[in-house]
């Protein structure tokens, strides 16, 4: 079945709606409009406006309701409309849903999915481009995917759906329909915590995520004459597949991580100090991070592009580091 | 009201007194660690709402509602475990206070961020309605609370859906220093829920006569499918904020003013002018929480500290393992 990556998505949504009568979707314009980015089309239609619920603007109310419906039972999917807009919800994300387990000392679970569309590239600038995963990662209790392949964003958003812990899932907004595959028409999940390798390879790993992992592909096939790159693709950033990291980096000797959230705080710095801590001896040069530039999503042509490390500054970092 | 309706209300007063005038003890004489929020003087505000709730009904008490916890059927000897930081309180140690809930009676945990619960709560009563169970879903809060964006929204979602959920205000006219004329410009705060298109009630939140009315009836409204009601609860902690506070931005001459409107010796005139032996019902009832409250302090003392590795536990339900 050809599919785009956002039409996995609404396939996703439509099957685990089907399948199980607890979950439903909550979020802005997501029924009568099915999603300002048609992601939740034709729910309402089929499943009804009790699971299909056009919530006022209210993202503390959207993530505080989905906890009061998952501690009764349901498996609510909650939307942000972008993902910028998830900073209004944040207390209810990062204190009462991740704590919710803990400070009941197990006696319950939180099944929420906090799902909604991320990134630049597109021209949304200031408040329509951010990659907040940084702040999520910095949170025990919540666990974070971005998928990059609609094979992937199908399968771990019925991963998350399933899953008993509240997960933040980021989804592209670049990659909504500018890429296109073949996926299976049977059910399928993406376990979370597991890292694909998207490219074997010995002389570089590069480990990246989201957006990215198409200009490092493409980088890999370019240049496949001259560095062999061994390209991971985490699709959780949390919690790490840290196994699949750590075998790469010692076969390789050279790690260059990339993403499009920025350099400053992002989860790059982790992931290098962890193979800085772990692997020193393994290491044939300085583990490397490209990341964007630490400024806003800024709008105008020129300058977004400048920000996101986009094809030639893929192709540059691996050169680099490759050389080193 | 039947006599044994009228004795055992009072006997959740008293019991909520005597556990409350137990921990602020416990705490000055060090034994207990973390903040300690007494609700004296508010007992008959979680006594009048929570008594004749059905155990299935949710309730979302805030900090100071200690007192709700008991009456909704939590076991006093873990609660005060939760006090104490034990492994068997709700939380397991890993928080303190109210913060862990008691599910297996529908308590909710609530965070420190007032007002938070509301949108919580009212998620759990959309559940309620959209599987057409007759629940209610109880949401309490401060008017200090009634600033934060988390009851607006909350209110706002519960008016357009009609939700079976009453928001419970506990008006005791501080928000830790802050008296009501620097929180809001109105004299009663439930004048907003005409901005949310449901009922606003106020009661008198010392007079347990008073909230059981106000509160049987917005519980009513709720479960037959009216909609919720902000109702109003005038009250007064005679404490501070938390134990450590000395209250100094209040007269004495307020605090006595409450005192004397205190709503358990209120509920004990009533006895009397009922003809009951109240001195007798005095000291039975008195002998009864005393023991409850000192079983549930050696429980609380018995029970484990909880080891440091345990901090690790409970994080996840699907636990995470890294390779």
């Amino acid at each position: 079945m050809l599919v785009t990556y956002i039409q996995s998505i609404n396939q996703a949504m439509h099957e685990e709606m089907e399948r199980d009568e607890t979950v439903m979707l909550l979020g802005e314009d997501v029924g009568i409009l099915g999603g300002a980015f048609k992601a939740s089309e034709g729910l309402l239609e089929r499943f009804g406006s009790e699971r299909v619920v056009d919530t006022p603007i209210s993202e503390t109310l959207i993530v505080g309701a989905g906890v009061g419906l998952a501690i009764q039972g349901m498996r609510p999917i909650l939307e942000m409309q972008f993902v910028d807009f998830i900073s209004c919800g944040f207390d209810q994300i990062v204190n009462m849903a991740a704590t919710l387990r803990y400070r009941h000392g197990g006696q319950t679970s939180c099944p929420i999915v906090i799902r909604g569309p991320c990134g630049a590239g597109v021209h949304g600038g200031l408040y329509h481009s951010q990659n907040p995963e940084a702040w999520f990662t910095h949170v025990p209790g919540l666990k974070v995917v971005v998928p990059a392949t609609a094979y992937d964003a199908k399968g771990l958003l019925k991963a998350a759906i399933r899953d008993d812990d509240p997960v933040i899932y980021l989804e592209h907004k670049f990659l909504y329909r500018r890429i296109k595959e073949e996926i299976p028409a049977d059910d399928y999940i993406v376990p979370i915590g597991k890292a694909a390798l998207r490219k074997e390879g010995r002389d570089v790993s590069v480990i990246t995520y989201g957006s990215p992992v198409h200009a490092v592909m493409k980088a890999a096939r370019d240049m496949a004459s001259e560095i062999d790159i061994e390209v991971i693709d985490l699709r959780t950033l949390h919690p790490l597949d840290w196994k699949t990291i750590r075998e790469s980096v010692k076969k390789t000797g050279k790690a260059l991580i990339i993403h499009e959230a920025r350099l400053t705080g992002g989860i790059g710095g982790e992931i290098a100090a962890r193979i800085a801590e772990e692997l020193f001896e393994v290491l044939d040069g300085p583990v490397m991070r490209l990341a964007s530039k630490d400024t806003h999503n800024a709008f105008a042509g020129p300058m977004e592009e400048y920000i996101i490390p986009n094809q030639e500054k893929v192709t540059e970092a691996i050169r680099k580091i490759a050389a080193y | 009201m039947t006599e044994q309706k009228e004795r055992e209300l009072y006997f959740w007063l008293r019991l909520i007194r005597e556990f409350e005038d137990r921990i602020s003890t416990l705490d000055k004489q060090g034994k207990i660690q973390g903040g300690v929020y007494s609700g004296k003087g508010q007992e008959a505000v979680v006594v009048g709402v929570c008594h004749e709730l059905r155990p299935d009904d949710w309730i979302f008490p805030l900090h100071r509602d200690l007192g709700a916890f008991l009456v909704k059927g939590a076991d006093p000897n873990r609660l005060m475990a939760q006090i104490f930081g034990r492994r068997d309180g709700f939380s397991k140690g890993k928080d303190s206070f109210l913060h862990g809930g008691d599910f297996s009676n529908c308590i909710f945990g609530a965070t420190s961020m007032l007002g938070s619960t509301l949108p919580v709560a009212a998620g759990t009563a959309y559940k309620f309605k959209i599987r057409r169970e007759d629940r209610v879903a109880i949401a309490f809060f401060g008017e200090g609370a009634s600033s934060r964006g988390d009851v607006h929204e909350a209110m706002n979602f519960a008016g357009i859906y009609k939700l079976p959920v009453v928001f419970l205000c506990e008006n005791n006219f501080y928000a830790y220093s802050t008296p009501n004329e620097l929180q809001f410009a109105v004299e009663d705060v439930s004048d907003r829920a005409v901005g949310y298109g449901f009922k606003g009630d106020v009661c008198s939140g010392n007079d347990l006569h008073s909230v059981m009315k106000a509160a049987r009836k917005a519980i009513e409204r709720a479960r037959a499918g009216e909609g919720p009601t902000f109702l109003e609860c005038k009250t007064y902690r005679y404490h501070g904020h938390s134990e450590h506070d000395r209250a100094t931005y209040r007269s004495q001459e307020e605090l006595i003013t409450w005192e004397s409107r205190d709503p358990v010796e209120r509920w004990e005139v009533y006895l009397q002018k009922r003809k009951y032996d109240i001195a007798a019902i005095r000291e039975e009832v008195g002998g009864k929480v005393k023991k409850i409250v000192d079983d549930a302090v050696a429980f609380a003392e018995a029970s484990p500290v909880p080891e440091g590795p345990e901090a690790m536990e409970d994080l996840y339900a699907t636990p995470i393992t890294e390779g």
